[in-house]
């Protein structure tokens, strides 16, 4: 092991050498990292049922939305609100967008794509699990929701926690509404939450009217089944069996039981 | 020995701010081990991630004083260490098994300083040097990279690599000997009368 002792010039020589093939990481090394531990995020733009959307992601899922085109002004927020920086991704990653879009078309099954939802609480992430349960093309009641998750008073909680969905449009709050049939509140305007509606396939204006005519559910004069009434199986009822009721209580009264699909509440409503 | 000893302790009282530090810190590190295993960039840059994903979650699961304790340096080394080996062993067979798969030139020190012809020289000296060392056999090959490449101690390396002391001192003592015999081999052929 002589031949390698370090007092010799020609090993101190390769020494440096071998030092200078320490090579230089790739400036887009730290960057994807944090992203992909999601301690970053990127940005990319997809096509919306109701024009452009902007989609944040990291490693861990989708983490916000926002729709237009106004990629500034979005990472702005989003920094504000989530306290990471936001950058336009070069190319998307491939999986992700046509997870996105899978999500985004009708008739289109396969897995969506997975959330991160860090900074919303245990309440705020049962209720858009909920709203993800809403078919497309449907709508379901602020009240609905509330029941489902064993607390029927919870109806105002269940209107912020909506309000606060960091990412609209995929996780569809935007499919409850009121009661009565109204549009009420979206963090984008009602205009737009109309719009997503009747490009799902809904049509809002007509839920309207039936809300105001005081219509809640539908009911089958055949099976004796009611269902709120964008359910797919109130939907296939023919005008001639089409019974109307204004609450849970009348169509008990008449003997009609809920549709166990989409769950209209047994007994008050 | 460690480039930034309070960073476990922040580490272990702030992740999430505290991990962009350590990225910036060992990239360099995981990153060069990475290609001098698996001598290809792109593959590098994929195991370097793979190594910091992998020490963030494990660092996200343990408690807060194991953080505390821990040695970086040799613990992301032996992460990245494994992960290139794995890519490797997935990966075909190159076509030229002494290829350094650079693929695109590396940089070099203040290119505009020097003449063309000396930056031509010396980054053909580079170029050769990383030939050799790839051809070198595994366990040298390593115990040069962690050893005399990353700078790291015998006893780190030795942790590293999962192996006592003195058969990384051999392993590495072997690999640098076989390098310098090369290298007077092919001074030897260029210094020969035309």
């Amino acid at each position: 092991m002589s031949a390698i002792d370090n007092t010799d010039g020609g090993w101190r020589e390769l020494a440096e050498d071998l030092r200078g093939l320490r090579a230089d990481p790739p400036a887009t090394l730290r960057p994807a990292v944090l992203e992909r531990v999601g301690l970053a995020d990127a940005l990319m733009t997809v096509h919306g049922p109701a024009g452009p959307l902007l989609v944040a992601y990291n490693g861990r899922g989708i983490s916000a939305t926002a729709p237009g085109a106004d990629e500034a002004g979005f990472a702005e927020r989003f920094q504000a609100r989530f306290g990471r920086p936001l950058r336009p991704a070069g190319q998307p990653p491939a999986r992700l967008a046509a997870q996105v879009e899978r999500a985004l078309t009708p008739g289109r099954r396969g897995a969506g794509p997975r959330y991160d939802l860090r900074g919303t609480s245990e309440f705020e992430r049962a209720v858009l699990a909920k709203a993800r349960e809403i078919p497309r093309g449907q709508v379901r009641p602020y009240a609905w929701v509330a029941g489902e998750l064993g607390r029927p008073a919870a109806v105002r909680a269940v209107g912020a926690a909506l309000g606060r969905n960091p990412v609209p449009v995929l996780i569809p709050c935007h499919r409850v509404v009121g009661s009565d049939g109204r549009l009420t509140g979206y963090a984008w305007g009602v205009g737009y939450k109309r719009a997503l509606l009747a490009a799902e396939g809904a049509d809002p204006d007509e839920l309207e009217r039936l809300g105001r005519r005081g219509t809640r559910f539908f009911g089958s004069d055949t099976t004796r089944i009611y269902c709120y009434p964008t359910c797919a199986h109130a939907r296939r009822v023919t005008d001639r069996h089409l019974m109307t009721f204004t609450g849970a209580a009348q169509a008990a009264a008449a003997g009609y039981r809920p549709c166990r699909v989409c769950r209209p509440p047994a007994l008050t409503g | 020995m460690e480039p930034q000893p309070e960073l476990p302790a922040r580490l272990a009282r702030d992740l999430d701010g505290s991990f962009t530090e350590l990225v910036g810190t060992y990239q360099r590190l995981v990153f060069g081990l990475a290609l001098r295993v698996v001598a290809d960039r792109a593959d590098a840059e994929e195991v370097a991630q793979d190594t910091f994903a992998r020490a963030y979650w494990a660092l996200a699961g343990y408690p807060a004083e194991r953080v505390a304790a821990m040695r970086l340096r040799p613990w992301l080394a032996r992460i990245a260490l494994n992960l290139a080996r794995n890519r490797l062993r997935r990966r075909p067979p190159p076509a030229r098994p002494l290829e350094d798969g650079d693929g695109q030139p590396l940089a070099v020190a203040a290119p505009a300083a020097a003449e063309p012809a000396q930056v031509a020289e010396r980054h053909s000296d580079r170029e050769l040097l990383a030939e050799l060392l790839a051809g070198l056999p595994r366990g040298q090959r390593e115990a040069v990279v962690l050893r005399h490449v990353e700078g790291l101690a015998y006893a780190e390396a030795a942790q590293v690599l999962g192996r006592p002391v003195g058969t990384v001192k051999t392993h590495a003592h072997r690999g640098v000997r076989q390098l310098r015999v090369e290298l007077e081999a092919r001074k030897d052929k260029e210094e020969m009368p035309r």
